[in-house]
C-alpha cells in the first residue's frame, strides 16, 4: 500500500492518498487506478479488504498484534478502502509495506487453503517485476512487467536472485561480476575493506531503517544473581560497546543509547540513563549487590547462550565472557543451533543470559514493546519477553502508546518507556546492527527508501 | 529360477526390514533435536503471536502425540508417500526429484574423475615403486587427502574464477541466458568443472593410495612371477594380470563411498552454490524440516542398499571364485 522514506514518513505506492479521521478510528485510502495484477485482472479495494482481514490478521506472524485494532475494511468503491478501527492505532500507518502488510490477489486466494495455495510458489503481484521461475536452492528469476502502473518503469529487463550459501563464495561472485547487488551484509565483514579498495563497489548502510535491528543481551530475571538490578547495571558498565562495534563488527554498528534505535528518528530518546564503560563502577555495584569476589577472584557463574547466526555472534559472546571475567563474573558460553536456541530461550525458559538481536521495526508498538510488555511473556513464542520482566508502570505506558492518537503525547509516552527500560535493564541494548548492502558501482538507485533491498527496484538502472 | 534372480529376490527381501528399521531410527533420532519447524519459521520472521505458533504446529502435525506422528509417517512410507515439506510448500518427493539430477551429475562426474585418475596414478606409482615418480605421486595424494575440501574449493574459485576468469564461481548454469542444445551442455559443464574437481580430489587421493597398495600386494603373488618367467612384458603383466585382481578392494571402497558422497558433497554444494540434495538435507536439519530430512535419509539408505547389492554382483563378475548364493 505504502512505502517509507528514510525518516519513516509514508509515501504513496498502491495507495495514492490517505486520510486519518479526527478520532483516529478510521483511515480512508484512495487507491491508484489502472493497476493490474500480473495475470491481467484489475487491482481493487476488494483485494485490500481480503488481504487485511484474511492474510494480515490471520496469517502474518505478527499480524494479529500489529493489526489488532483493525475490525473491518469497507469498500464503498473499487478504488476506496476504509480501515475501521476499534481504537486509534498509530503504528498501523507504519505497517503497510510489503514486509508487514502485503496485498495478495483475492481472485486467486479466496476460498482456498491459503498457506498451501499453489500460487505461493509462483506469486502474482502488482509490482514492477513478474515472477518467471524459481529453482529451489538455486535461483529465482523475475522479468519486467510491461503493464506496471508507473509508466516507463521499471528500467531493468530482468532480476535474478541467486542462492549462494557461503559468504566467501559470495565475495568471489561479486569480484567476478557474476553478482551485482547483495543485501543484509552479504560478504564476510573482514572482506569489505578489500572489496571497497578495488573501487568497484558501493557499501550502503541505509535501507534497513524499517527493520532497525538491535543487538542485545537478554537477562533471565528469575536467575538468583540477575534478578538484582545492580548486577544488570554492573554488566552494562563492564562491557565496552566500542570494542564490540569496532573490533568484532568492523564498524558495522553503532553503540546503543536507548531501547529504540536512533534510526527511528521520530521516537529515539537520547536523554536516557547511560552506562559508560567503567569496570570499577561495575565492581562496586557487584560488591553492593552482595556478590564479593570469592575463590580465584570469582563472584559467581553465568551461562551465556548466543544466537548462532555466524562467527560475529560467537565472537561477541567471547568478548562478553572476557569483559565480565575482568569484573569477576565467570561466564560459560554454550552453543547450539537456531532451533535449539529459540526453544531453550522462548519455550523452555532454560537460560541465564543470551546475546540476541531483535528487529525494532518501524514503530515501538510493533517492535520494541514485545520485549518489555508483561502481557508478552508467552511461552513458545520466539522473540517475546523472555526475561520475564513485569512492571505495571511500563505496561500502562505501553498500552497507552498503542492507542494514543496525539503525536506529541505519544512521543512522550515512548520517551518514558525508553527511560524506564534504561533504568530497569531487563535487557541490555549493546549496539544497533548496521546491515550493509554491497553493490557494484554500476547499480544505481538500489537504496531509495527505508525498505532498502526489500523495496520494489522499479527505479534501479545499470550504468554500462 | 536362474540363480541371479533368486539372489536378487532374497537380497531385496532382506532389505525391507532394514529400510523399516532405518526409517524408525531416523524418526526417533530427529525427535532428539530441540526446537521444531514452527520455532524456526517464527524466528526467521522476526516475531510471532501465540495464535500463529499454535496454528503452525497444528498445520505441521506437531501437536499430535509422538506415537501418532510415527505411525502416520510409517503408513505414508508404506504407501511410498514421503510426505509434505511445509517449509517449501511442496511434496517431499517433488523436492527431492528436482534436486536429484544436479546431485547425480556432480556425483558421477566426481566419481569418474576420482576413479579414473586414482587408478591411473595408483598403477603408475606401483610400477615405479620407491622411485621419484612414486614419491611425487604419494606426496601429492597425501596432500590432497589432508586438505579440507571447502578450502580447496574456495582456492579454486579464487584462482580459476576471480584471478584467471576462466570458469564461473558458482551456480549450475548461466541464468537468463536461454541456451539450448550444445551451448547449454557446454554451459553446465563449465559450471560443473570446479565442484566436480574439488569433490573428486579427496577420493582420488584415497583411490591412488589404495590402488598402489593393492597393486603391490598382487605383484608379490606367485602367478606374477610365473608371468614374468613366461617372458611377458611388464606393461602386459601390469594391465592384464595385476590390475584386474587389484581392482577388487577398489570396488568395495567405491560401494561404501557412493553413499557417503551424497553427504560429503554438502560442503562442495555450499561453496559452489550447487543446487544438490546434500545441501537440501543439510538445510533441512537446521530448519527442522523433518519430513524432508526423513525423505532424503530414506532415499540415501535405499541407495546404499542398492549399491551394496550391485557391488556383490560386480564381485562375482570380477572374481569367478566368488559365487552368488
Amino acid at each position: 500500500m505504502l512505502t517509507y522514506d528514510f525518516d519513516m514518513n509514508p509515501r504513496p505506492a498502491l495507495a495514492e492518498t490517505w486520510k486519518v479521521s479526527a478520532d483516529g478510528k478510521s483511515i480512508t485510502f484512495n487507491l491508484r487506478k489502472g493497476v493490474k495484477w500480473h495475470d491481467g485482472k484489475d487491482f481493487t479495494s476488494a483485494d485490500v479488504q481480503f488481504s487485511a482481514m484474511k492474510v494480515w490478521k490471520e496469517l502474518h506472524p505478527r499480524g494479529r498484534s500489529t493489526f489488532a485494532k483493525l475490525t473491518a475494511v469497507d469498500t464503498p468503491s473499487p478504488y476506496v478502502a476504509i480501515f475501521r478501527l476499534s481504537e486509534p492505532s498509530p503504528p498501523l500507518m507504519s505497517a503497510l509495506t510489503s514486509y508487514e502488510g502485503q496485498i495478495l490477489p483475492r481472485h486467486l486466494y479466496e476460498g482456498t487453503d491459503l498457506p498451501q495455495n499453489p500460487w505461493n510458489n509462483k506469486p502474482v503481484g502488482t509490482g514492477p517485476f513478474m515472477f518467471k521461475e524459481w529453482q529451489k536452492g538455486n535461483f529465482i528469476q523475475l522479468e519486467r512487467n510491461p503493464a506496471y502502473w508507473d509508466k516507463g518503469k521499471p528500467y531493468l529487463d530482468r532480476l535474478v536472485f541467486r542462492v549462494i550459501p557461503d559468504a566467501s563464495a559470495r565475495a568471489a561472485a561479486f569480484e567476478t561480476g557474476e553478482v551485482l547487488l547483495g543485501g543484509f551484509s552479504p560478504v564476510p565483514l573482514n572482506d569489505v575493506k578489500r572489496l571497497q579498495a578495488t573501487g568497484k563497489f558501493d557499501v550502503e548502510t541505509r535501507g534497513y531503517e524499517y527493520l532497525a535491528p538491535m543487538f542485545l543481551l537478554e537477562f533471565n530475571l528469575a536467575n538468583v544473581h540477575l534478578k538484582d538490578k545492580r548486577v544488570r547495571q554492573a554488566i552494562a558498565h563492564a562491557i565496552d560497546r566500542d570494542v564490540i562495534v569496532k573490533t568484532i563488527w568492523f564498524g558495522f554498528g553503532k553503540p546503543a543509547v536507548s531501547a529504540v534505535p536512533s534510526v527511528l528518528t521520530q521516537f529515539h530518546d537520547p536523554s536516557v540513563k547511560k552506562f559508560p564503560f567503567d569496570p570499577k563502577r561495575a565492581e562496586q555495584l557487584l560488591d553492593e549487590a552482595g556478590f564479593p569476589r570469592g575463590a580465584g577472584g570469582k563472584r559467581f557463574k553465568l551461562v551465556h547462550d548466543f544466537l548462532p547466526y555466524g562467527n560475529d555472534y560467537q565472537r561477541t559472546a567471547e568478548y562478553v565472557k572476557q569483559a565480565l571475567g575482568k569484573v569477576g563474573i565467570d561466564v560459560e558460553i554454550r552453543s547450539q543451533d537456531t532451533a535449539a536456541f529459540l526453544k531453550r530461550v522462548y519455550t523452555d525458559n532454560d537460560f541465564e543470559m543470551t546475546s540476541n538481536f531483535f528487529y525494532a521495526l518501524p514503530d515501538p508498538t510493533i517492535g520494541v514493546q514485545r520485549i518489555y510488555w508483561s502481557k508478552n511473556i508467552k511461552k513458545g513464542v520466539p522473540f517475546s519477553n523472555a526475561s520475564g520482566y513485569s512492571n505495571p508502570e511500563m505496561d500502562r505506558i505501553i498500552e497507552d502508546a498503542q492507542v494514543e492518537h496525539d503525536r506529541k503525547k505519544r512521543r512522550d509516552l515512548i520517551n518514558r518507556m525508553q527511560q524506564i527500560a534504561a533504568e530497569d535493564l531487563p535487557v541490555l541494548d549493546l549496539f544497533e546492527v548496521r546491515f550493509f548492502t554491497l553493490a557494484s558501482k554500476r547499480v544505481q538507485n538500489h537504496t531509495i527508501s527505508a525498505e532498502g533491498v526489500y523495496g520494489s527496484f522499479s527505479s534501479v538502472w545499470l550504468k554500462p | 529360477m536362474p540363480r541371479i534372480v533368486r539372489f536378487l529376490a532374497w537380497r531385496l527381501l532382506q532389505a525391507i526390514p532394514i529400510i523399516v528399521g532405518i526409517a524408525v531410527f531416523n524418526f526417533m533420532l530427529l525427535q532428539l533435536a530441540p526446537g521444531d519447524a514452527a520455532d524456526v519459521l517464527a524466528g526467521e520472521a522476526g516475531g510471532a503471536t501465540p495464535e500463529y505458533m499454535a496454528e503452525l504446529k497444528a498445520r505441521f502435525g506437531l501437536d499430535q502425540p509422538l506415537p501418532v506422528q510415527l505411525g502416520k509417517y510409517l503408513w505414508n512410507v508404506a504407501r511410498l508417500d514421503l510426505g509434505y515439506s511445509f517449509r517449501h510448500n511442496m511434496p517431499v518427493i517433488d523436492l527431492i526429484l528436482s534436486r536429484l539430477p544436479a546431485t547425480l551429475m556432480l556425483m558421477v562426474a566426481a566419481i569418474a574423475l576420482a576413479l579414473g585418475l586414482g587408478v591411473l596414478l595408483g598403477v603408475t606409482a606401483a610400477r615405479h615403486v620407491n622411485r621419484p615418480l612414486d614419491t611425487v605421486i604419494s606426496v601429492c595424494a597425501l596432500l590432497a587427502y589432508a586438505t579440507p575440501i571447502f578450502w580447496i574449493g574456495l582456492m579454486m574459485i579464487l584462482l580459476f574464477s576471480v584471478q584467471l576468469g576462466w570458469l564461473p564461481s558458482s551456480g549450475m548454469r548461466t541464468i537468463g541466458a536461454e541456451l539450448t542444445g550444445g551451448a547449454y551442455a557446454l554451459d553446465v559443464t563449465r559450471h560443473l568443472v570446479l565442484p566436480a574437481a574439488a569433490l573428486s580430489l579427496f577420493f582420488m587421493a584415497l583411490y591412488t593410495r589404495l590402488m598402489r597398495a593393492s597393486m603391490l600386494e598382487v605383484y608379490s603373488l606367485d602367478y606374477v612371477t610365473t608371468a614374468r618367467a613366461k617372458g611377458l612384458t611388464e606393461r602386459k603383466i601390469a594391465f592384464k594380470h595385476v590390475l584386474r585382481n587389484a581392482l577388487l578392494p577398489m570396488v568395495t571402497m567405491l560401494g561404501l563411498q557412493i553413499g557417503s558422497m551424497l553427504g560429503g558433497s554438502v560442503l562442495v554444494e555450499t561453496v559452489f552454490g550447487w543446487p544438490g540434495l546434500g545441501r537440501l538435507a543439510f538445510e533441512a536439519v537446521f530448519q527442522r524440516d523433518n519430513n524432508l530430512l526423513l525423505g532424503v535419509l530414506l532415499l540415501s539408505s535405499l541407495l546404499v542398499v542398492v549399491v551394496n547389492i550391485a557391488v556383490d554382483l560386480l564381485y562375482a563378475r570380477l572374481d569367478p571364485r566368488i559365487e552368488m548364493s
